[in-house]
């Protein structure tokens, strides 16, 4: 195989259908750089997820009641209650918040609102358990079995939150995928178009290979790396305008975000070492596949 | 060198076949005229000895090979062994006399030391040294029917086909290509070729096989195109 001759077949043919050729590498560069976006996102939603998790606790509050007589939960029905919840397989600790910790704490948290804690009262502050979960994403099963027990005013699950950012930012995973697919649907016509119209064009040497004894390599090679070099310029592409858009909108549109620790964001090295390789991997498997069902199916040989 | 063995050829849009039980059989460094009407079977045959197509049933040796039970992956291998002119030259375009002629090397592997050295050389077999810039459309037809040549002799094949090689061209220069084949068939070529020129077969006098509705009606030896009409 005489490299030489091949590399030359390509670039040939790439200039000639140059129109075709521009129009499959940013399809396939806008589709690829949807599918890693898609990525990106995912990423974003496991980082956050277990950045949260950790924190998450489920909170117990307890009756005014209790609030009020049991100041270290020793009488039932705290006691109790604590008691079962700690020896229940799905908790990892236990902590007794009583209503003068519940003050403090508020005081604490709303320091910068002094009117706030004027006008609030130690007793207006329940009691709580302080829940951590083995599993955090299982809260509900401690909010149904406790729900309505005796001393338990309310169940909080802070995990309720979490899944709503999480929700949001799956949906816009999900879009993104989605809108991903239609594109590579059309990137795909998009190759086996440029494929036929290149074999087509070159229909003349094509007959003349086969005629002189040219191998199905020969004639068929410069077809599938004509498909894959376009492919893989798409991805580089794709690559380059998502670490583009990561350095120079994301990182700081979503920087107060995650400086505020509210969302954690994939590293550029993810986008680069992960991302990026599955892109130009992605964008090469496609075309030389699209390549060469496309022959097989329009070129005789 | 080729011998053709009860070989039928029925297209599956066509009910008459295009080759009926045909069989005649062809020596190294043969001379071979096929001649008939239109729609006689001649490029049939060709296509059948090229593997374009396969026989519906009967036997194609070459060099003792089965063509027809030839595994796809060998016909390259066999084509190789075989040159092809045609009437419309089939030229490139883009490509100058030396690169058509050198393209049908680079496609079939040969390394370019080879390439630089066999090119001159065949253009010079057919007169073309000179032109090697040239592009095609700067030549006349009888040129451009030469480096069709000098590309199917390039790799010096064992057997040449032509069909209908003098179709597009004037009678003069139809004679100096017909003196370029001969060249050709003397340096121990097998050629075969189609046509319909008269003139040519009858001043050449050499082996004639004539079809028609796909059968041999005639094979002389040393023959002429009009004998039977």
């Amino acid at each position: 195989m005489r490299a030489s001759f091949v590399f030359s077949e390509v670039v040939t043919g790439l200039r000639r259908n140059v129109t075709m050729t521009i129009a499959m590498i940013l399809t396939t560069a806008i589709s690829l750089a949807m599918l890693g976006g898609g990525l990106l996102i995912a990423q974003t939603v496991d980082l956050t997820k277990e950045r949260y998790l950790d924190d998450i606790e489920v909170s117990i509050f307890l009756t005014d009641d209790v609030s009020a007589n049991d100041e270290s939960c020793t009488e039932d029905p705290c006691a109790a209650l604590r008691q079962s919840l700690e020896e229940s397989d799905e908790v990892e600790t236990v902590i007794y918040q009583s209503r003068d910790e519940a003050y403090e704490s508020f005081q604490r948290i709303f320091e910068e609102q002094p009117e706030l804690v004027e006008l609030a009262r130690p007793e207006a502050l329940p009691a709580s358990l302080r829940v951590r979960l083995v599993d955090p994403e299982r809260a509900d099963v401690i909010t149904e079995e406790y729900e309505g027990e005796a001393g338990i005013a309310q169940i909080q699950d802070q995990g309720v939150f979490l899944e709503r950012l999480i929700d949001g930012l799956n949906s816009f995973r999900n879009i993104t995928l989605v809108g991903s697919l239609a594109l590579l649907a059309a990137a795909l016509l998009l190759i086996a178009n440029m494929v036929q119209i290149s074999a087509f064009t070159r229909r003349t040497e094509v007959g003349i290979m086969r005629l002189v004894g040219a191998t199905r390599w020969y004639t068929q090679l410069p077809f599938l790396l004509e498909a894959m070099v376009a492919g893989v310029i798409g991805a580089i592409l794709a690559a380059g305008s998502l670490v583009g858009l990561q350095l120079f909108v994301v990182d700081g549109v979503l920087a107060e975000l995650r400086e505020a620790g509210i969302i954690s964001l994939p590293s550029l090295l993810y986008t680069v070492l992960i991302v990026a390789p599955v892109l130009l991997v992605s964008a090469m498997v496609i075309s030389a596949v699209t390549g060469y069902v496309t022959l097989r199916m329009y070129v005789r040989h | 060198m080729i011998r053709i063995e009860d070989v039928t050829k029925v297209y599956k849009t066509s009910t008459r076949p295009a080759l009926n039980n045909v069989s005649f059989e062809v020596d190294k460094g043969e001379f071979v005229f096929v001649i008939g009407p239109s729609g006689s079977g001649k490029s049939t045959f060709l296509r059948l000895l090229l593997r374009e197509e396969t026989p519906t049933k009967g036997k194609i040796y070459i060099s003792n090979v089965d063509v027809a039970k030839m595994p796809r992956r060998k016909v390259p291998r066999l084509r190789q062994t075989i040159g092809c002119v045609f009437q419309d030259f089939r030229l490139l375009s883009n490509k100058t006399v030396f690169e058509n002629v050198a393209f049908a090397l680079e496609v079939i592997g040969k390394p370019a030391h080879t390439i630089r050295k066999v090119v001159p050389e065949v253009l010079e077999l057919v007169g073309l040294d000179g032109k090697s810039d040239r592009m095609p459309n700067e030549l006349s037809g009888g040129e451009q029917q030469r480096v069709a040549i000098a590309r199917a002799f390039v790799n010096r094949p064992l057997m040449l086909l032509a069909d209908e090689p003098t179709g597009n061209l004037d009678p003069d220069t139809s004679q100096d290509i017909m003196l370029l084949l001969e060249r050709i068939n003397r340096t121990g070529t097998t050629v075969l070729m189609a046509t319909h020129d008269h003139s040519i077969v009858d001043s050449m006098r050499r082996r004639v096989v004539e079809l028609e509705f796909g059968k041999v009606i005639r094979d002389d030896a040393r023959g002429v195109y009009g004998v039977g009409n």
